[in-house]
């Protein structure tokens, strides 16, 4: 709680610092910031209260995921500094991040419907106009228009379905909700309000057969917004996501599990096999975000006791690796004017520190041991296991195989193919060292997983 | 019975439906930006025409003041979502939307 009220203040910071013209310090303010804010959070541990007359509640869910989208927003603004350098605009930038940061808090922490729908919404609003923050850019334009046209059609759908559950419950708080579904007999507008709110959910997390939108929208967005929309934005809706159907609407599990079930199946091949055929690396990380969310979908449909700790496991590695891949993409996207697979030719001769490094997260986001990936996805499918989705888990596992095959494409690339030059990509030396934390980070992960898992 | 609720509820569900339904289909087959705009706010207030009857039919306030929420959220979706195409229309001096097909796999 105490996390979102200063994140909220740093948000309102920014906007002040345009007036009172001390842009140059904005930036460790925020990094202290994010620091503080993770400390405040931390204390906030087993504290569990209903603040705001029961509109949120801070339980341990909550305070792990939000303590993990700090994190990853901390890393995330080591790895976009340049972002914020580039244009005059700059304060924009960061009130701009900061206020979806609060919109992800408040995603993470909801118990009432209108939460939920402020936090979206708090949460889309920026992403919309940072996604078209490369102005004459037309890919950019365009990849800001398919963001806001879909994300506003999903709301529909979402807010369509709080209404209809409004109108047979009566309520829009979570646990009333649940009370109301437990006691027995509703009818049956209730039932089409959770399916179309599984839509509209299915859409802000690009499941398929709603994910189109995603690979546009990563592609043509500049390359470190299209990270903060693969990690934050993914882990922020896939925690709303298990909240709602494992509070919520668990007693009508009977509605939604086939359903889901279909989803996930869907989300992992075609994710997956898409992702095979993409010659831009940004696309094909855009289809392989879409892939990871079939994989966290396994665990949201099992529902069971492991659902919640593989979930949150599995967003810190892959938006750890997330990070990681999309900074070299970017380095290496700007140094060589594209992002083709072959841009990666010979990077393991001229620049071994990113091609070790982007060796680590590829093979954390393929799922191959000693990295955090393997576990993430180790216990996704022994939540599925458990709950005795068996064919899923054979789906999933030869979705990964064909993931290791798209993710070897690079590596291949990096290590046995000649570059046309032999030229040193320049790195920065912040851009190394938080390269270097981020490769051990995933390292640790992987060879100490308990650590996160016992969280939950 | 107060007086909204002399028209049974059910007619209430099946006006939003329709209305939310031709708000789903402008947006899938018109092609003028405009228009979908239009057609996203009309899936809104479809939305908040509905909460307010089964407020009104639940005797319960909760329902209108998420309408004001939504109301809140749409303007500033609209404000957002004209700035948007305005800096499309800049660079390609058009509000069709098949204008932009740069990504497609």
């Amino acid at each position: 709680m105490k996390a979102l009220i200063l994140l909220s203040s740093l948000g309102v910071i920014a906007l002040l610092a345009e007036i009172f013209s001390v842009k140059k310090l904005l930036y460790p303010i925020v990094l202290l910031g994010l620091i503080t804010a993770f400390v405040l959070n931390v204390f906030d541990w087993d504290a569990t209260n209903n603040i705001y007359y029961k509109m949120m509640q801070f339980d341990n869910y909550a305070v792990a995921f939000t303590g993990l989208i700090i994190v990853v927003a901390f890393l995330w603004f080591l790895m976009a500094e340049g972002f914020f350098k580039e244009e005059s605009n700059q304060t924009d930038h960061f009130a701009l991040v900061l206020f979806s940061l609060v919109g992800a808090v408040m995603m993470v922490s909801y118990n009432n419907m209108a939460m939920l729908f402020l936090g979206i919404e708090i949460l889309s609003i920026p992403m919309y106009i940072l996604a078209g923050s490369n102005k004459t850019d037309i890919s950019s334009n365009e990849s800001a228009f398919k963001y806001l046209i879909m994300g506003a059609f999903a709301t529909g759908f979402l807010l369509f379905g709080i209404a209809l559950i409004y109108g047979a419950t009566g309520s829009f708080d979570l646990s009333e909700i649940a009370n109301a579904v437990s006691s027995g007999t509703l009818s049956s507008i209730f039932y089409v309000g959770v399916l179309l709110m599984l839509i509209g959910m299915a859409f802000k997390v690009s499941a398929a057969p709603f994910h189109f939108w995603a690979p546009d929208v990563y592609q043509g967005a500049p390359t470190v917004v299209t990270a903060f929309m693969a990690t934050i934005v993914k882990t922020a809706a896939f925690a709303a996501f298990l909240r709602l159907f494992s509070t919520a609407f668990m007693g009508a599990h009977d509605t939604w599990t086939n359903i889901v079930w279909v989803m996930a199946a869907l989300t992992l091949l075609v994710g997956n096999i898409t992702a095979v055929f993409q010659t831009s690396t940004k696309r094909m990380l855009a289809y392989s975000s879409v892939a990871h969310a079939g994989y966290m979908l396994l665990a949201l449909l099992a529902g069971n006791s492991y659902s919640n700790s593989a979930i949150l496991f599995y967003a810190a590695a892959y938006s750890i690796g997330s990070i990681a891949t999309f900074c070299i993409v970017n380095i290496i996207a700007s140094a060589k004017n594209g992002d083709g697979i072959d841009s990666f030719n010979g990077l393991g001769k001229t620049n071994p520190m990113l091609a070790i490094v982007m060796t680590i997260a590829l093979l954390s986001l393929a799922g191959i041991p000693p990295t955090a990936g393997f576990f993430a996805k180790y216990y996704i499918l022994t939540s599925a296991f458990v709950a005795g989705n068996v064919g899923l888990v054979l789906i999933a596992i030869i979705a990964s195989l064909i993931g290791v095959y798209y993710y070897f494409r690079i590596i291949i690339a990096m290590y046995f193919k000649e570059s046309a030059t032999s030229e040193v990509v320049e790195v920065e030396s912040n851009h190394k060292l938080l390269l270097v934390f981020v490769a051990i980070l995933i390292v640790v992960m992987g060879l100490f997983p308990d650590c996160v898992i016992k969280l939950l | 019975m107060s007086a909204i609720q002399i028209i049974p509820i059910e007619w209430y569900l099946l006006l939003s439906t329709v209305l939310f339904t031709i708000g789903v289909a402008g947006v899938m087959l018109r092609r003028n930006a405009i228009i979908i705009f239009m057609s996203v706010e009309l899936m809104l207030n479809a939305v908040n025409l509905l909460l307010v009857a089964f407020s009104s039919y639940l005797s319960d306030s909760k329902g209108q003041v998420f309408v004001f929420f939504i109301m809140a959220v749409a303007a500033a979706e609209v404000a957002v979502g004209l700035a948007i195409l305005m800096m499309v229309y800049r660079n390609t001096k058009s509000s069709d939307i098949n204008i932009l097909n740069k990504l497609k796999w």
